[in-house]
């Protein structure tokens, strides 16, 4: 195993974090606050409570997953089409590093900080309502599994984007109907039948509605489907990325 | 000496069909500067590519200090720093950091006093802070020099080193390369420079249309490719070569001051002795003889040309 490689490209991934510092904190907290102050206060404020739970407490988990979802895909994306279109990706191409590795690096690091992000919505919500974490433990490893696998689905996306427009369109046009659509800020239950079942097919609602549940035990699927869904997906990733590595796709001739 | 790269029957054909190696067999020694010489879309790059993983190959194999370059590539690659032909580099990253970031990926722990010495030596220690996007061309050639020589590899590939170097970097880099060798690297680079591998190389390969069309010490090539030509000055100008030398391949000059006696050093009898006595035998007297051989460059191009 080359912990070295490991090392520096996770390092040289969060060090381009760090270099753009105030952006990457200042815009979730700045969004979670805006989202807070109108759907929270102004419209919460006229919604009844949802199963129980006031309006500006249902919405927190599926604001976190909204953020944790399109910055995972976003910086994980970036991360390896950058060097990919600059063409420095030869070096670490030309390295004694495994696809493991690699992506333990990109992913890795992409990963930490969805989780960082995660972290400061959650605290920047806490100004606005009174925070309620019914099951912690649940709650760190549906964070952990979705920052991980969306990671794995931006690195995909960014080996396989060969311009700049489809790395865009991807989340824009996919992740981010996918994340609205998927119960982030209403039940299920409040839409029409018909709608109800279609949005069974969304992923994401997988996920919001786990999440929810590590938070007040409200959700609208089963979580242990929740989580076979979440394991799933990461496991079709993986599945990508390993066959995206071993025949060399959009890396080597 | 010991082979530390051996390529055998390696063969790549692109996505596109083109077929940019064919049936390639060639064994680099240890511890020797090999200058590969090619025109443009010879196959240099590509064979490069392969050997450090970028490429794969079509067919064939190559085995790096006896390892194979997919099965054990951990081991082939670690012994092998790269040099690419383009000037790939993240434009915001620092020197420095670019540098640590190499090393790092080639397995070896931090050593800032060797990656010091190493920008010493390529005078940019005073650029550590830099961002690589404030630099010159051939500062960042040095850059990326730097970065393939951060983790003390074994080989060294340079793709192409002087495209676009000064005469003063140019000086320095093969400075930098003949130390190296001294320490016992071994160091393949591609030029087209044919001056270039005459100064530096020990051994020299001839790449045309994804053929190694030869690949001989520099030395032997030159003595063995390289035709002579004896140029013979003459006391008194004549009109035309006499009858009675007719059957030696010689040119008059112009002017009629010179013999040019063209003749092969790999032949057992060059002829000169049995010319000189025709000569006497005809009444012509000489003045002064001079020889010339061919250079790398003129072999290079009738290798080229022979093979369209
Ligand atoms: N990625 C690729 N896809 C398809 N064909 C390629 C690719 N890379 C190189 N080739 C073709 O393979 C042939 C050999 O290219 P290569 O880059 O190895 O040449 P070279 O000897 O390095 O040339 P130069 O002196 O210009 O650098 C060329 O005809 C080139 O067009
Ligand atoms: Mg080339």
């Amino acid at each position: 195993m080359n912990i070295q490689a490991v090392k520096v490209i996770y390092k040289y991934e969060m060090l381009r974090t760090w270099h753009t510092l105030f952006q990457s904190i200042a815009s979730p907290v700045l969004s979670t606050a805006l989202y807070f102050i109108v759907f929270g206060s102004a419209i919460g404020s006229r919604i009844q409570s949802v199963d129980g739970v006031t309006y500006g407490l249902f919405i927190v988990p599926g604001l976190m997953m909204l953020s944790i979802l399109t910055q995972s895909v976003s910086n994980a994306s970036f991360g390896i089409f950058f060097p990919k279109f600059t063409g420095t990706v030869y070096e670490v191409m030309s390295a004694p590093i495994s696809f493991f590795e690699i992506l333990l690096g990109y992913v890795g690091a992409a990963a930490t900080k969805s989780l960082i992000i995660g972290t400061i919505i959650l605290i920047t919500a806490s100004f606005f309502v009174e925070l309620r974490i019914d099951h912690p433990i649940w709650m760190a490893m549906f964070l952990i599994l979705t920052c991980v696998s969306f990671s794995l689905l931006g690195f995909i996306i960014g080996l396989w984007a060969n311009n700049f427009e489809k790395l865009q369109v991807v989340p824009l046009l996919i992740i981010t109907p996918l994340v609205f659509l998927g119960g982030t800020f209403y039940s299920v239950s409040m839409l029409p039948p018909v709608w109800q079942t279609v949005t069974l097919f969304n992923p994401v609602l997988y996920l919001v509605s786990g999440f929810r549940w590590s938070f007040f035990e409200v959700s609208d699927v089963n979580v242990g489907i929740s989580l076979g869904v979440i394991l799933l997906f990461l496991g079709i990733c993986s599945g990508i990325v390993w066959w995206m590595f071993k025949t060399g796709y959009r890396l080597k001739q | 000496m010991t082979t530390i790269i051996s390529i055998a029957n390696l063969c790549k054909t692109y996505e596109g069909g083109h077929q940019a190696l064919k049936q390639v067999n060639l064994d680099i020694q240890e511890g020797e500067i090999l200058a590969l010489l090619g025109p443009n879309g010879a196959g240099k790059t590509t064979m490069i590519s392969v050997i450090c993983g970028l490429v794969s190959p079509t067919s064939g194999t190559v085995t790096v200090g006896g390892f194979d370059i997919i099965e054990n590539y951990r081991q082939t690659r670690s012994q092998i720093g790269l040099v690419p032909q383009e000037l790939t580099l993240a434009a915001f990253d620092r020197v420095w950091d670019t540098l640590c970031f190499s090393r790092g990926l080639f397995g070896k722990r931090p050593d800032n006093a060797y990656l010091e010495q190493l920008l010493k030596d390529l005078s940019l220690w005073d650029k550590r802070n830099n961002e690589l996007r404030t630099l010159s061309g051939g500062m960042r050639r040095r850059v990326l020099i730097a970065k393939a020589l951060s983790h003390q590899p074994k080989i060294l590939f340079l793709d192409e080193p002087t495209a676009g170097v000064d005469v003063e970097l140019r000086k320095d880099m093969w400075r930098i390369v003949n130390r190296l060798r001294d320490s016992g690297v071994t160091i393949i680079l591609t030029t087209h420079y044919i001056e270039e591998a005459e100064q530096i190389a020990d051994r020299v390969g001839v790449i045309n249309h994804g053929e190694l069309l030869l690949v001989d010490d520099k030395v032997n090539l030159m003595q063995e490719l390289g035709r002579k030509q004896l140029i013979i000055e003459l006391k008194e100008p004549i009109n035309n070569i006499p009858e009675s030398m007719a059957s030696y391949a010689l040119e008059l000059s112009d002017d009629g001051h010179e013999l040019i006696f063209t003749y092969d050093t790999q032949g057992k009898n060059t002829g000169i002795t049995a010319l000189l006595q025709s000569m006497h035998a005809a009444g012509i007297s000489m003045k002064d003889l001079n020889t010339t051989q061919s250079s790398l460059q003129d072999i290079f191009v009738n290798l080229v040309q022979a093979q369209r």
